[in-house]
């Protein structure tokens, strides 16, 4: 009969011990994930710790970065300006001064979007980089509203009363109202208020001068002005027109009607109207 | 007796311990095989909760994760004859479990078949200072026993409180929280050779395991062998291993008597070898594959091949009838059922209301077993096989498994025993420092 005798050998002293070892669970994981942690550490650190290393690494990672950027994908090729009149866009390409072909990494829309935006005739923009190239500006001009004279010359003012740009000649925007006196542009939109109102007396006006930053004057032709109060001026610009329909107010020698008081209105007679009152008076 | 106390209770703690942390193995080194158990406990027992199923003993609250075993090496009628051998089963069968559990085990439960196992009943009274018995009051009344000369070298194995019993009324589970005057109790000592123990923790403590617990191998047997009623009405659990062959005998879930017969099937295998002329290894298998002991006709004609062991294959052919083997073990094993006898006579087992007797163990396995075993034992006789636990691999549950079954059943509900109790004070050391703790707890 053959011998069968399952082989059944007895593990040594030390197979035992590392089995049990593997089998303790914080030695298994450290082994598991704490060993080959520590090696790519290690070995990272070791590699890393030449300083030609690193900055190769350094300059292969910066190329590397450049060469992405610079597909022809991410390049922007030209600038398209849409919106704005000739000079203006003439303008934006000079304080972009962009040097084309770029690549849309290196370009910060946020800056050229402020750059845009910090012009004069400009009231609003959007920047984007459209597919194909273009850097696309869309421009929303400001419309000049009203003619400012100020001190260093004529300025151009949009209906908010922000400058759009310097005038040369007043003749050159005869259609626009003129203002004048300090603070006149943060009252722009009651200007054009006044200007509305005083359709029916549009031949005689001159402009408009603000006066102590809180009112205004109507300066009609021969110096002659209309005073308003303070609050109520457009009522009290109807009132002067209306005096005028009835009575032919401003054809009279009248230097100033003043209104700063609604509730008592006051004619300053000029030269000759004065002397006729008096010789009216004497004659009776 | 103390010292003994100390080491009981460092290896209850050490089991608690151990089942806290949910992996436990038991370690069942016998004569002819040595079988490792791993235990998981899944926590808290749920199906506790259920209406009407109990604790089970423990039964629910583990799992078998991990079952290995191996020739046992270096043993001799259930003693350790040859610890460096022993030492390597142990590490052979203790990392093929582990290998299958995936768990590593600190903490192993073992049990002892050889070592002369000698079974003690001991009694002792004490009276009651207050009405009700008190927990302190069965410490003092266990302490009250009168322990025998137990011999040089001896030490217990256990020693279980198996009776209470309060003025007239006796048999009391839980004497605690009771009213009476005086209280008794019987209590069931076993003791086994010093050195017997002492040669197998060697061999554990090698192995880098701690010992969580030390059972008789025929105590665990027939825990689990024994059926409920078994236990309950009494009965005898005959554990037929291969060095030894445990008996112990049950009584109202108690044991009441344990003793081994230093006989066991390695005294069959060795008669098969001599009387065939064949190597140990072949007679072992020729046991195992055509072994019995009731010969019939047709055993004649049944021829069995063993080598002649020269190696000459040519020349050199023997074979031998299933008879001829058959008629070299069953005298073997009327013999141990003859000293097994002889020993339940001496304990008195015929005085038992119910003469049960279940035999288990590997030996329990041979043919015609059922028909030769109540000639000489008596009419009740079964052959048990240990019940089943959860997750147990088949080829681990059958009857050569029981002691091991048994002390996955020990593992989670051991019996109490002495040295559960508190000592009574006064049998501390004169000047203990815990003496004087205590006294400031009582008091203070």
């Amino acid at each position: 009969m053959r011998q069968v005798t399952r082989r059944d050998p007895a593990p040594s002293r030390i197979a035992y011990r590392m089995q049990r070892l593997l089998l303790t669970p914080l030695f298994w994981r450290a082994l598991l994930w704490g060993l080959p942690l520590a090696l790519v550490l290690g070995g990272t650190g070791l590699w890393l710790s030449d300083a030609d290393r690193r900055q190769a690494l350094v300059e292969g990672a910066t190329e590397l970065r450049r060469q992405i950027e610079e597909r022809p994908e991410f390049m922007v090729q030209i600038m398209a300006v849409e919106g704005a009149s000739d000079p203006l866009a003439a303008e934006i390409r000079e304080i972009l001064h962009l040097r084309l072909p770029v690549s849309s990494f290196d370009l910060d829309l946020q800056e050229v979007r402020d750059l845009v935006a910090a012009l004069d005739p400009v009231a609003g923009v959007r920047v984007a980089v459209r597919p194909g190239g273009v850097l696309q500006v869309d421009v929303e001009e400001r419309v000049p509203a009203i003619v400012q004279r100020r001190s260093e010359g004529l300025v151009l003012l949009d209906a908010t009363g922000h400058p759009v740009a310097p005038l040369a000649a007043r003749e050159d925007r005869a259609d626009l109202p003129l203002v004048a006196g300090t603070g006149a542009s943060r009252a722009v939109p009651e200007a054009l208020a006044l200007y509305a109102a005083a359709e029916p007396i549009a031949p005689e006006m001159r402009g408009l001068v603000r006066v102590g930053e809180r009112r205004w004057d109507v300066v009609l032709s021969g110096g002659r002005r209309i005073l308003l109060p303070e609050a109520g001026a457009l009522r009290a610009l109807d009132q002067a027109i209306a005096l005028h329909q009835a009575q032919d107010l401003l054809t009279r020698d009248v230097d100033v009607v003043d209104l700063r008081n609604p509730r008592r209105p006051t004619l300053r007679l000029g030269r000759h109207g004065t002397e006729q009152l008096l010789q009216a008076r004497s004659d009776r | 007796m103390t010292q003994f106390h100390e080491a009981q209770r460092a290896m209850r703690a050490i089991r608690r311990a151990a089942i806290q942390r949910g992996t436990i193995a038991v370690l069942d080194v016998g004569t002819s095989k040595v079988a490792c158990l791993i235990l998981r406990f899944d926590g808290p027992e749920r199906d506790r909760m259920n209406d009407g199923v109990g604790p089970m003993a423990g039964q629910t609250s583990f799992r078998v994760v991990g079952a290995a075993t191996t020739r046992s090496r270096g043993m001799r009628l259930g003693e350790i004859d040859a610890a460096a051998e022993t030492e390597r089963a142990i590490r052979t069968v203790v990392q093929a479990a582990q290998k299958m559990a995936g768990i590593r085990v600190d903490h192993v439960i073992a049990c002892v078949s050889g070592g002369r196992p000698r079974s003690y009943g001991l009694a002792g009274s004490v009276l009651v200072p207050t009405d009700v018995v008190s927990e302190a009051d069965v410490a003092r009344v266990l302490a009250a026993c009168d322990v025998p000369d137990i011999g040089d070298g001896r030490e217990t194995l256990h020693a279980q409180p198996v009776n209470f019993a309060l003025d007239q009324r006796s048999g009391l589970a839980d004497p605690r929280g009771q009213i009476g005057k005086k209280l008794a109790c019987d209590m069931h000592l076993l003791t086994v050779n010093g050195d017997t123990i002492r040669a197998l923790l060697h061999c554990i403590t090698r192995c880098d395991l701690e010992l969580a617990g030390l059972a008789s191998s025929a105590y665990v047997s027939g825990l689990a062998a024994l059926v409920e009623d078994e236990q309950e009405l009494g009965a005898a659990c005959i554990d037929m291993g291969g060095g030894a062959t445990g008996i112990s005998v049950f009584m109202k879930k108690h044991m009441i008597f344990a003793d081994a017969v230093r006989l066991g099937g390695d005294q069959v295998t060795t008669d098969i070898s001599k009387g065939l002329h064949v190597p140990w290894a072949t007679a072992e298998r020729v046991k195992t594959f055509h072994g019995g002991v009731v010969a019939t006709g047709v055993d004649d004609r049944e021829l069995i091949e063993v080598g002649g062991g020269t190696g000459d294959w040519e020349r050199d052919r023997r074979t031998v009838s299933r008879s001829e083997v058959i008629g070299i073990m069953r005298p073997r094993v009327e013999e141990i059922l003859e000293e097994v006898r002889a020993r339940l006579d001496a304990a008195g087992f015929d005085h038992l209301p119910t003469q049960q007797i279940v035999l288990t163990g590997g030996g329990s396995e041979i043919p015609g077993l059922d028909t030769l075993a109540p000639r000489i034992l008596g009419q009740q006789v079964r052959i048990g096989r240990p019940l089943r636990v959860r997750g147990l691999p088949e080829r681990a549950s059958g009857a050569a498994f029981a002691s091991a079954v048994g002390l996955c059943l020990f593992a989670t509900h051991p019996q109490d025993e002495w040295w559960d109790f508190e000592i009574p004070a006064d049998r501390y050391p004169a000047r203990s420092l815990r003496r004087a703790v205590r006294w400031f707890r009582d008091n203070w």
